[in-house]
């Protein structure tokens, strides 16, 4: 099952620990972790629905967008975007 | 005396001159309200997004509650995204219900203490909006929520660059309530037009409701009708540019402002940090400097960083620097509380 580790950041404001779920996209991913932590995605998702401006993706070292593909044994980083600081 | 401190890297509480320990160090707080015996403050996370979030027990501790969210936006529309940037106003009436003002140019109302916000869609709907531009900001804001005394139900709002918008009936209607002002830094045609002025803040007198005073981008304007028209008040001085007035609750008469050279050069006029006041509804002003730097001095004082207790007598400054002085005699002489502290958004008395 794909991984998913959240920047510990992130951990300042709400709990989001790395966690394994069902997916076969990046999205569908968050969305799952949605499931469990449902305040989680006004801070990754704006809302339109569309990834944050200064919120990066990685899916097993590469930019990811919430789109892309994720395999089964896929890591995910959520990660935040130096130019947001 | 109670004074809320909301800056670039958390908000401070001054409690009897002393600063209190920081909530949110390191977020910004861009808006702090107090409402009977809750402490609301928006912050917006570099990386996150906006949050809000609410204290009953004076900031003990805090909950996380609903942000204000704009509804899907239609295909094909505006090039101004439907999405939240900043909560840059928030204002309670006495019916207890909360009104926020955003980045882009969306009001907010809450009846639930803020666990659910409503976009106002007939304001958000009227065509006039397409006209509206940022200041400051890339997209337009309200900065100023002005709620009457008499009536909670009249609500005028000021918006950088969208002019005053009022409302008499809480919210269902709006019309424009900026005739008067004119933004010199526009093609000729367009100078007067009430629905682009970039007031930078608009305050209204709590005990003479009729009488508002705008800190306009060009300018200092009064208004004596309700905002039904506006008149330039020339007198000030050291200049007439600046973003912060504040009017004394019980004389209408009575204002102050921060200016600073210009808008190309946003510094106090030779490095000295001075407050404009005037007691004769602008005929004069006095540059009341006491106890402000009076050399080298760079700070600039944003929308929210000038402001007045309900009685009159205390008022507060911050700057964008990271100053922040009190005066217990209306300006005539000012405590420095700290130089040092992160940049300033907003200073708010709580009591």
């Amino acid at each position: 099952m794909p991984r998913v580790v959240f920047t510990s950041n992130l951990q300042r404001h709400v709990s989001c620990p790395e966690c394994e779920v069902v997916a076969t996209t990046v999205s569908g991913a968050l969305e799952e972790v949605f499931k469990q932590q449902k305040q989680l995605r006004g801070y990754l998702l704006d809302e339109q629905g569309e990834l944050r401006k200064h919120v990066f993706i990685f899916v097993d070292g590469q930019r990811a967008r919430l789109n892309n593909a994720v395999g089964e044994e896929s890591e995910i980083y959520v990660l935040q975007a130096l130019t947001g600081g | 005396m109670n004074l809320l401190v909301a800056t670039r890297k958390g908000l401070f509480v001054l409690n009897q001159s002393k600063i209190e320990k920081p909530h949110f160090l390191g977020d910004p707080v861009t808006a702090v309200l107090r409402e009977k015996d809750d402490l609301y403050a928006a912050l917006n996370l570099g990386h996150f997004g906006v949050k809000m979030r609410r204290s009953s027990n004076g900031g003990a501790t805090w909950e996380e509650i609903a942000v204000p969210a704009y509804p899907p936006q239609p295909k094909a529309e505006e090039k101004t995204p439907w999405k939240l940037v900043q909560v840059w106003a928030l204002e309670a009436d006495p019916s207890g219900t909360l009104w926020a003002g955003t980045i882009p140019g969306g009001l907010f109302r809450s009846r639930d203490r803020g666990a659910s916000w409503t976009l106002v869609e007939s304001l958000w709907q009227r065509p006039e909006r397409a006209e509206w531009f940022g200041g400051g900001y890339e997209h337009p804001g309200i900065h100023s929520i002005c709620i009457d005394a008499r009536d909670h139900r009249r609500i005028t709002l000021g918006i950088s660059c969208g002019g005053a918008w009022q409302t008499r009936d809480g919210g269902e209607t709006w019309n424009i309530a900026s005739h008067g002002m004119y933004a010199e830094f526009m093609p000729p045609e367009r100078r007067n037009d009430p629905n682009i002025q970039d007031p930078h803040r608009i305050v209204q007198c709590a005990s003479r409701p009729d009488v508002f005073w705008a800190q306009h981008h060009n300018g200092v304007f009064r208004s004596t009708d309700g905002s039904k028209s506006w008149q330039e008040v020339t007198a000030v001085t050291p200049s007439k540019f600046g973003f912060a007035v504040a009017v004394h609750p019980q004389d209408a008469d009575t204002a102050w402002f921060v200016p600073a050279v210009k808008d190309e050069c946003r510094v106090p006029v030779d490095g000295k940090l001075v407050v404009a006041r005037t007691r004769d509804a602008g005929k004069s002003f006095q540059a009341l400097g006491k106890g402000l730097p009076q050399q080298h001095a760079y700070d600039l004082v944003y929308r929210h960083g000038l402001a007045v207790d309900a009685s009159g007598k205390h008022l507060a400054l911050g700057s964008t620097t990271g100053g922040l002085w009190i005066s217990e005699n209306q300006g005539d002489a000012w405590e420095c509380i700290s130089t040092q502290l992160p940049p300033i958004y907003c200073v708010r008395f709580a009591d």
